[in-house]
C-alpha cells in the first residue's frame, strides 16, 4: 500500500492510527457551502491542548462520518460528499470561545425526521474530551429539506381564520394554581377568565392525568365552560388540553376524545420527544386540531452561552416538526429572555424569509419556502400594565398568556380577564390611531382604565411588579463576521 | 348581551372620527376595505352579507366612510362590521376587523346541550336571533 508514514511529513491520510480530523477533511476553508446543505453555527471551547481548528473539525468529524481512528471501509464511499466540512472558524473576541461554521451535505439525512437530524448534529459531539464546551448557535435548513417536513398543521393565519380573531394579539391564561384543583374547580377558572375576555385558558405542562384530577373528568368540565363562555361572548374559545401522556396510544387517545368534544386545541410539552411531537403534528393536521406546544425542559440545555443548544435551534425544529404555537419568551416578564435574542426567536418562528442578524443572535438566512409560521406564545409573569411594551416587542402576531395577571385579580377571574383584553384593545387601537404607544403606554392604560373598574385594579395592584435581571445570554454580534 | 367579536368589542363603541382613523390605518398599509352586515352573528356564521365588494380601488378614508353611512343607512338595526384584508403573499387574510353597528336589542345565544353515553354532552350554540326567523337581514327594516 502506497503512503508509508514518513518521518517529518504529513501522515498518509489512509495509514491506519490516529489523524487529526482536520487533515482527513473534516476542515476546508476552501470549500464554498452549496445551496443544498445544512449548514450549523457552533461556538465551541476547545480544550486547552487543542487549536481550534481541529477542534472545529472533530465536531464536523464527529457529527458526520468519523470515528476516532482511520478505518479503510472509508475508501468504499465517496467519502468527500459525506463528510461534513467545517469551513470557518472565527475566535470570539475576549473569550476562549470560536464560531465554528459547518456544512453538511444533504444526504447526511433522512427527510423528514427531526429524530434523524438531531441524532446527526447533536448526537455525539457535545460529550467530546477535546472540548470543553459546544453549542449549536444556529442551523440553516435548505428549502430543499424544509420541504420534507409537514410543518405547522395550521399555521398563524388558518388559525386566525378558523377563530375570527384579527388585528390584535390573542389573550390566553395558564389555570392556577398548577397542580391540586378538581375539574369541576378547575373548569370554573377556565369559564371565568373565557367569559371575561380572555380567547384561550390553557392546561400548564405537568397537568396530565394526577390522581387529583384526571385527564377525561378535566376534558368534560373544560369544555362545558369553553362552549358557556362562548355562548355569553358569541366569540370562538379554547381551552388548551393538554395530551401528554406515557405512550403514544395514550396521548392519542386523550387527543381523539379531545376531538370528539369540540375542542379547537389540544396541547403537548416538548418532554414527550421529537417523533411524538412529529406523530402528534400529523394527527392534528388530520383532525383540523391546533396544537399548542410547552417547551417544558429546555431551560435545560439552552439557557447557558457557551454549551447546548440555543432555543432558536429547537424553534426550527419545532417549526419542521409542525406545532401551531410555541412558547418562545416575553422579554418582560419573569422567565430568561434577552429583548433582541426573543425577536431573533419570533422572526424564525413568523416569517418567510429571516436574513442574516447578528444582534439578533440570526447566523444564517433562513428560506421557509411558504411553510405556515408558528404562533409564537409569552407566558411567565406579565401583566395588564406591560401591554404596550408587549406589543412593541412581541408584535401582533402572538399569545400572550397571563395567568397569575388574570386569576390574581383582586375583584375575579372574569375581572382579571377584562383588565387584559381592555388593555390589549386600548393599545391596539392607540397603535393604528398613529400614537407613540410605546411611549405613550402608560397614559392610554391609565386613560383606559378611568372607564374600566376591571383595568384600574389590575394596574393598580401590579404597577410595581418588573424583573429587571440581566440576562445569561445575549448574542454577541462580531464585526468580523459577514456570512 | 353584548357580543364582543372583533377587534374593538371591549372598548366603548367607536365614534365616526374613531372608525375613520382605523380605516386609514387600514388604507396606509394597503389593505382593501370590505364592509359586511348580518342579523346573525354566531360565532361561526363566517360569512355575513357583503355590502358590495371589497374596496380594492377605494384609498380616501371620507369615501370609505361613504359607504359605511350608507349600510348604516340602509340597515340601521343589524351588526356591521369594517374589515381590512391584506393580499400579500403569506397573508392573504384579514388583518384587522371590528363591529361598527350593533342593534338595539342583541339578543345573544342559547346553548343547547345533548346529553350523550359516558357523561358525554354535544354542544350547540343557537342565535336567538335565528330563533324566530324574520325578513333577511337583506331586505330594509
Amino acid at each position: 500500500m502506497a503512503g508509508t508514514n514518513i518521518s517529518g511529513k504529513k501522515k498518509n491520510r489512509w495509514a491506519a492510527g490516529v489523524t487529526p480530523y482536520a487533515e482527513m477533511g473534516y476542515y476546508n476553508a476552501d470549500y464554498e457551502p452549496k445551496d443544498t446543505d445544512i449548514l450549523c453555527a457552533f461556538r465551541l471551547v476547545p480544550h486547552d491542548s487543542v487549536e481550534a481548528i481541529e477542534a472545529a473539525a472533530a465536531v464536523a468529524g464527529e457529527s458526520s462520518t468519523a470515528t476516532w481512528t482511520v478505518v479503510w471501509t472509508d475508501r468504499l464511499t465517496p467519502y468527500e460528499h459525506y463528510q461534513a466540512k467545517c469551513y470557518r472558524v472565527d475566535p470570539v473576541p475576549g473569550t476562549d470561545q470560536y464560531i465554528a461554521y459547518i456544512a453538511y451535505d444533504i444526504d447526511l439525512f433522512e427527510e423528514g425526521s427531526i429524530a434523524n437530524l438531531t441524532s446527526s448534529i447533536i448526537g455525539n459531539v457535545f460529550g467530546f474530551k477535546a472540548l470543553k464546551s459546544l453549542r449549536l448557535e444556529d442551523m440553516r435548513i435548505p428549502p430543499h429539506y424544509v420541504k420534507t417536513f409537514q410543518g405547522p398543521p395550521h399555521g398563524i393565519v388558518m388559525e386566525r381564520e378558523y377563530l375570527n380573531k384579527f388585528g390584535r394579539p390573542l389573550l390566553g391564561a395558564t389555570i392556577k394554581p398548577k397542580l391540586g384543583l378538581s375539574a369541576r374547580n378547575y373548569g370554573r377558572v377556565v369559564y371565568e377568565a373565557l367569559r371575561g375576555g380572555l380567547d384561550f385558558t390553557k392546561d400548564d405542562e405537568n397537568i396530565n392525568s394526577q390522581p387529583f384530577m384526571r385527564w377525561r373528568d378535566r376534558y368534560l368540565f373544560c369544555m362545558e365552560a369553553v362552549n358557556r363562555a362562548m355562548a355569553v361572548s358569541g366569540e370562538i374559545k379554547g381551552h388548551y388540553l393538554n395530551v401528554t401522556a406515557g405512550t403514544m396510544e395514550e396521548m392519542y387517545e386523550r387527543a381523539d376524545f379531545a376531538r370528539e368534544l369540540g375542542s379547537v386545541i389540544v396541547m403537548i410539552d416538548l418532554t414527550i420527544g421529537y417523533t411524538a411531537i412529529q406523530s402528534m403534528a400529523k394527527w392534528a393536521r388530520r383532525n383540523g386540531v391546533i396544537l399548542h406546544l410547552h417547551r417544558a425542559g429546555h431551560g435545560t440545555y439552552t439557557r447557558q452561552k457557551t454549551h447546548g443548544v440555543n432555543f432558536r435551534v429547537i424553534a426550527k425544529w419545532m417549526r419542521l416538526a409542525g406545532v401551531d404555537h410555541i412558547h418562545a419568551g416575553t422579554v418582560v416578564g419573569k422567565l430568561e429572555g434577552d429583548p433582541n435574542a426573543v425577536r431573533g426567536y419570533y422572526d424564525t418562528l413568523r416569517e418567510n424569509k429571516v436574513a442574516v442578524n447578528l444582534n439578533f443572535g440570526l447566523y444564517f438566512e433562513q428560506d421557509w419556502a411558504s411553510m405556515p409560521g408558528v404562533m409564537p406564545v409569552a407566558s411567565g409573569g406579565i401583566h395588564a400594565g406591560q401591554m404596550h411594551q408587549l406589543l412593541s416587542y412581541l408584535g401582533e402576531d402572538v399569545v400572550l398568556q397571563f395567568g397569575g395577571g388574570t386569576i390574581g385579580h383582586p375583584d375575579g377571574v372574569a375581572q382579571g380577564a377584562t383588565a387584559n383584553r381592555v388593555a390589549v384593545e386600548a393599545i391596539i387601537q392607540a397603535r393604528n390611531d398613529g400614537r407613540d404607544y410605546l411611549n405613550e403606554g402608560p397614559e392610554i392604560l391609565q386613560s383606559a382604565a378611568r372607564w374600566s373598574p376591571e383595568l384600574r385594579k389590575a394596574l393598580e395592584v401590579w404597577k410595581d411588579v418588573t424583573y429587571n435581571f440581566e440576562s445569561t445570554d445575549v448574542p454577541d454580534a462580531l464585526a468580523t463576521l459577514t456570512v | 348581551m353584548r357580543i364582543t367579536q372583533g377587534t374593538f368589542s371591549y372598548l366603548p363603541d367607536f365614534t365616526d372620527d374613531e372608525i375613520k382613523a382605523q380605516v386609514r390605518y387600514c388604507l396606509v398599509n394597503g389593505w382593501a376595505i370590505s364592509v359586511e352586515y348580518t342579523d346573525d352573528p354566531h360565532p361561526r356564521n363566517v360569512y355575513w352579507e357583503m355590502w358590495g365588494l371589497p374596496m380594492f380601488d377605494l384609498t380616501d378614508p371620507d369615501a370609505v366612510m361613504q359607504e359605511i353611512n350608507q349600510c348604516r343607512a340602509t340597515f340601521p338595526d343589524v351588526y356591521i362590521k369594517v374589515n381590512g384584508y391584506d393580499r400579500t403573499k403569506g397573508r392573504q387574510t384579514t388583518m384587522l376587523s371590528f363591529i361598527l353597528q350593533r342593534p338595539k336589542h342583541e339578543p345573544g345565544f342559547y346553548l343547547e346541550r345533548t346529553e350523550g353515553m359516558d357523561r358525554q354532552i354535544k354542544y350547540t350554540i343557537r342565535s336567538y336571533a335565528k330563533g324566530k326567523p324574520r325578513d333577511s337581514a337583506a331586505s330594509q327594516d
